[in-house]
C-alpha cells in the first residue's frame, strides 16, 4: 500500500460556498481523513501553501483542486504564480470549473494542470472527482 | 450537459512507451479489462514517442491522448522525452504520467520538475495493474483533456 495515502493534504481554491460544501460532503461521504485546506482565492491558496500571512503551512504532499473565476487572483493567475515558485513549481493542480471555454481550458493546460473538470459534466455532485482524487493518492507518488 | 468528459471515453488514445515487453502487455490487459477499451499505441523509446506525437500521419496519435511513460529506455530515456515535449510548442500542454520501477528521488524529482500529472511506480499499482486501471477509468470519465 501506499504509505503517503493517510498523509496527503487536498487545497480546495473555491470562492463559492456551496461548491465548497458539496466538495467537503463528498470528501466525508467516501470517509477520507486526509486534511483537507480551504482557500477562496488565489491569493489565500499562496498563503496556504507558503505558511504567509498567519496560515498554517500545508505540508508535502498534497494536491490542489483549483476552481478558475474567483476574485483578487484567480486560477490562470495562481497557476504562474506557482510554477514561477522554486518551491511548489512542481505540484499537482487539478482544475475543477463552470467553465467549457476552450480558451479556459487551454490556459490550463498551457500551465501543465494535471487534468481539467467541467462541473456541469460531473451531475449533482462533486463524488467522481474526489473519487479519482482518491484513486490518484492510492498509486500516484506525489512531490515530496 | 458539455460532452467533453463523455467524448474522452470514445476517442481517448493512451500512448505507453516502455521498452519492456512484459510491462507492456500487462498495461494492455488491464485497459482491455475496462469499459470501452481506450485505444493504445505502444512505443518502445522517447524518440518513437516523439514520432508519433509529431507527424501527421495515420499511425501518428490524436488528441485527446494520455501518455504512460517509462523512464529507463535505450535512445531517448523518460526525463529526456519530457524536455523535449516541454519544448515544442504543439505539444507542451500534453498531459503526461510517469509509469516506472524506479522509486528513486532523484528520478521523480526530475519528471515533476517537468510538470508530470503524477509519478507511479509500478510496484504500486497492485495485482494486474488494478490500481492504475480503477485511476485511469476515472480519469477519463472526469477530466475533459484538449482535443
Amino acid at each position: 500500500m501506499n504509505r503517503s495515502k493517510e498523509e496527503v493534504s487536498l487545497l480546495m481554491v473555491e470562492d463559492d460556498d456551496l461548491d465548497a460544501m458539496a466538495i467537503t460532503r463528498a470528501f466525508k461521504k467516501l470517509k477520507l481523513l486526509n486534511p483537507l485546506i480551504r482557500a477562496k482565492d488565489g491569493v489565500e491558496a499562496l498563503e496556504y501553501l507558503r505558511g504567509d500571512n498567519g496560515r498554517d503551512k500545508i505540508p508535502k504532499p498534497f494536491m490542489v483542486l483549483l476552481d478558475l473565476n474567483m476574485p483578487r487572483m484567480n486560477g490562470i493567475e495562481f497557476m504562474a504564480e506557482l510554477r514561477k515558485d522554486p518551491a511548489l513549481c512542481s505540484s499537482v493542480v487539478i482544475v475543477l470549473t463552470t467553465s467549457a471555454a476552450d480558451k479556459d481550458k487551454l490556459a490550463a493546460y498551457d500551465t501543465h494542470v494535471a487534468g481539467y473538470v467541467i462541473k456541469s459534466d460531473l451531475g449533482n455532485s462533486f463524488l467522481e472527482v474526489i473519487e479519482l482524487i482518491e484513486c490518484y493518492w492510492k498509486i500516484v507518488s506525489l512531490p515530496a | 450537459m458539455n460532452n467533453a468528459a463523455l467524448s474522452n471515453k470514445d476517442d481517448l488514445t493512451i500512448l505507453l512507451v516502455d521498452d519492456d515487453d512484459l510491462d507492456a502487455m500487462a498495461v494492455e490487459r488491464m485497459l482491455n479489462k475496462l469499459d470501452a477499451p481506450p485505444k493504445l499505441v505502444r512505443v518502445c523509446n522517447g524518440y518513437q514517442a516523439l514520432e508519433k506525437l509529431q507527424t501527421q500521419t495515420k499511425q501518428s496519435v490524436q488528441p485527446p491522448y494520455l501518455v504512460l511513460l517509462d523512464l529507463n529506455m535505450p535512445k531517448m530515456n523518460g526525463i529526456e522525452f519530457l524536455a523535449e515535449v516541454r519544448k515544442d510548442p504543439k505539444l507542451h500542454a500534453s498531459v503526461i504520467f510517469v509509469l516506472t520501477t524506479s522509486s528513486a528521488d532523484q528520478d521523480k524529482v526530475a519528471a515533476y520538475g517537468n510538470h508530470i500529472a503524477g509519478y507511479i511506480v509500478k510496484s504500486e499499482v497492485g495485482p494486474d495493474y488494478n490500481r492504475l486501471a480503477n485511476m485511469l477509468d476515472h480519469y477519463r470519465n472526469t477530466i475533459s483533456l484538449l482535443h
